[in-house]
């Protein structure tokens, strides 16, 4: 099953990436659609956040190519400020204020759109523009990451473990941008550990498991194929089965998806 | 299947589609604009800079000479200026860290972001230098024609030395990804540099005190910053004299124009390596 190619976003093809003796990414693809919300799960050391990397730019790959709107990125750097990226880690330079945080970037964007400042106001960061970083809790430099993502208006986000650290009405806020971004077309990456909150949010997931792509396709196929209820039943029975075929028939269709 | 190069060097079709992020120097700009907001913010470097107006202040009550002060401070200065900008120039690198990677996460080369995180990292410092020395003479008005070549081979030793240990610490920074490392790394390049490397010198010399070592010493004085700068500084003083036949004969060639310029090129080539090193590192890395 292929996607239309103007629906596909970002996509990856044939990724490896190997540091030293370790093989992290092994001939990873990825179609990223708009209008959807990607789930990328997976343990400790499955490769989740070189491949977030390797999106970005921050990472080379030793093979493969990135192609973002049909087009092949190569050398260009460009594509980024059509990214909204969420670090996990939300530090910031101790001594600047809210205010110069946002003017830092609003000036390395140079962008001709007008920023989206809805987050921040949701968030509350619009009172705390003067506070310096160092003054703010880690719930609040969280909310301000966040904010970041989202304030130019990118047609992808790529966010990073999102609500850690975020209190639940925070989180919850966030979880409704995340929605609205997908419902007006845009694409969204996250990464969790928490996955009843990857499956309350993504409609699609991929499975990394050894740097490799154990499933990629829909939650609800997922979640149908493992005959399961929930997204960590199905993972841990992909886990557990690795090497079993836990998808039975349907494995090689979720891959042909996977490797268009 | 081509490979990826995410080099950063933009090409002419964007893929924006809408503006395609800050030009270069736009990029390095904003980014030194902002390190620089930063850094004078910060407590250490205020305390850097008062604590070596502090120390000018009372030599220059001690001794009731702006040029006395500046020579009774000289070798504080060429300890403390290597130890402060390598130090604390890896540990500010790991502290943004993760906002560096936010901000290559941007639509920039990778080369500008460099630059102003760099020229952030010694402006600030450099800063704090000049004012340090220069404020409490000012305040006493002793600049005067004794001083003002004293006072002006210092700041300018002083700036260099800022640059290149700025530029050995974002090399140590980008090439050591443990914070403890690399601060051990730059203490271990620090002590190499200010006493390890006069050690050495002292041995070859006495070990060959039966041969003419006059070429050798003026070799081993341009081969190391620290000695290249103490050197310089203290040609522009009296106790020049003080140095002995070997003094001498540095004093002559660095007296001439051709050991100007040897001077200005070891201080430069000393600015430039360690810094296109980090930048090459900075460019090549995986984040």
């Amino acid at each position: 099953m292929t996607t239309p190619h103007s629906e596909v976003l970002l996509a990856a093809r044939g990724i490896d990436k190997q540091y030293g003796p370790r093989k992290i990414l092994h001939d990873v693809n990825l179609n990223i659609t708009r209008r959807s919300v990607t789930a990328i799960v997976g343990p400790n050391g499955a490769g989740k956040s070189t491949l977030n990397r390797i999106l970005l730019g921050l990472v080379r790959a030793d093979r493969g190519s990135l192609e973002f709107d049909g087009l092949d990125v190569g050398n260009d750097v460009s594509y980024r400020a059509r990214i909204g990226y969420m670090p996990q880690a939300a530090r910031f330079p101790e001594n600047l204020t809210v205010r110069d945080v946002f003017a830092l970037l609003d000036e390395l964007r140079a962008s001709s759109v007008a920023v989206d400042t809805s987050l921040a106001v949701d968030f509350d960061l619009d009172q705390q523009l003067h506070r310096l970083v160092r003054e703010l809790s880690g719930g609040q430099r969280q909310r301000l990451n966040a904010a970041l993502a989202f304030r130019y208006r990118p047609d992808l986000l790529l966010l990073d473990e999102p609500t850690a650290g975020l209190d639940p009405i925070a989180s919850r806020i966030l979880k409704r941008a995340i929605a609205n971004a997908r419902d007006n077309g845009r694409a969204v990456i996250v990464t969790s550990h928490v996955l009843a909150e990857l499956e309350e949010i993504a409609d699609r997931v991929m499975f990394l498991l050894e740097g490799r792509v154990q499933y990629s396709g829909t939650m609800t196929a997922l979640l149908a194929n493992t005959a399961s209820f929930t997204l960590e039943e199905a993972v841990a029975k992909v886990m557990t089965n690795v090497g079993a075929n836990p998808f039975g028939e349907s494995v090689s269709e979720n891959l042909a998806e996977v490797a268009v | 299947m081509t490979s990826i190069v995410l080099d950063d060097a933009r090409s002419a079709s964007s893929l924006s589609g809408l503006s395609a992020g800050a030009s270069a120097s736009q990029t390095m700009r904003a980014v030194l604009r902002y390190a620089i907001r930063d850094m004078l913010r910060n407590r250490w470097m205020l305390a850097y800079g008062v604590g070596i107006a502090g120390i000018v202040e009372v030599l220059f009550r001690t001794t009731g000479s702006g040029s006395r002060a500046l020579i009774g401070i000289l070798n504080l200065v060429l300890i403390i200026i290597p130890l402060v900008s390598v130090v604390f120039g890896v540990m500010y690198w790991h502290s943004t860290r993760e906002f560096n990677e936010l901000l290559l996460a941007q639509p920039v080369k990778r080369r500008a972001l460099w630059s102003g995180l760099y020229l952030g990292l010694i402006v600030p410092l450099a800063i704090a230098y000049v004012a340090g020395i220069t404020a409490p003479l000012l305040l006493h008005r002793a600049i005067d024609a004794q001083s003002l070549p004293i006072l002006v081979a210092m700041l300018l030793a002083g700036v260099a030395l800022t640059a290149i240990f700025g530029g050995l610490a974002m090399l140590i920074g980008t090439c050591v990804d443990d914070r403890l490392k690399g601060i051990g790394l730059s203490f271990a390049v620090w002590i190499a540099m200010t006493a390890l490397y006069d050690g050495v010198v002292l041995l070859v010399s006495t070990s060959f005190s039966d041969y003419s070592l006059e070429r050798t010493m003026l070799a081993f004085t341009i081969a190391n910053p620290v000695d290249l700068a103490r050197t310089t500084i203290v040609l522009r003083t009296d106790t020049s004299a003080l140095m002995g036949y070997t003094g001498a004969v540095i004093e002559k060639f660095l007296g001439t124009g051709v050991g100007s310029l040897a001077a200005v090129a070891g201080l430069g080539l000393w600015i430039v390596v360690p810094a296109w090193l980090a930048l090459r590192a900075f460019e090549r890395r995986d984040f």
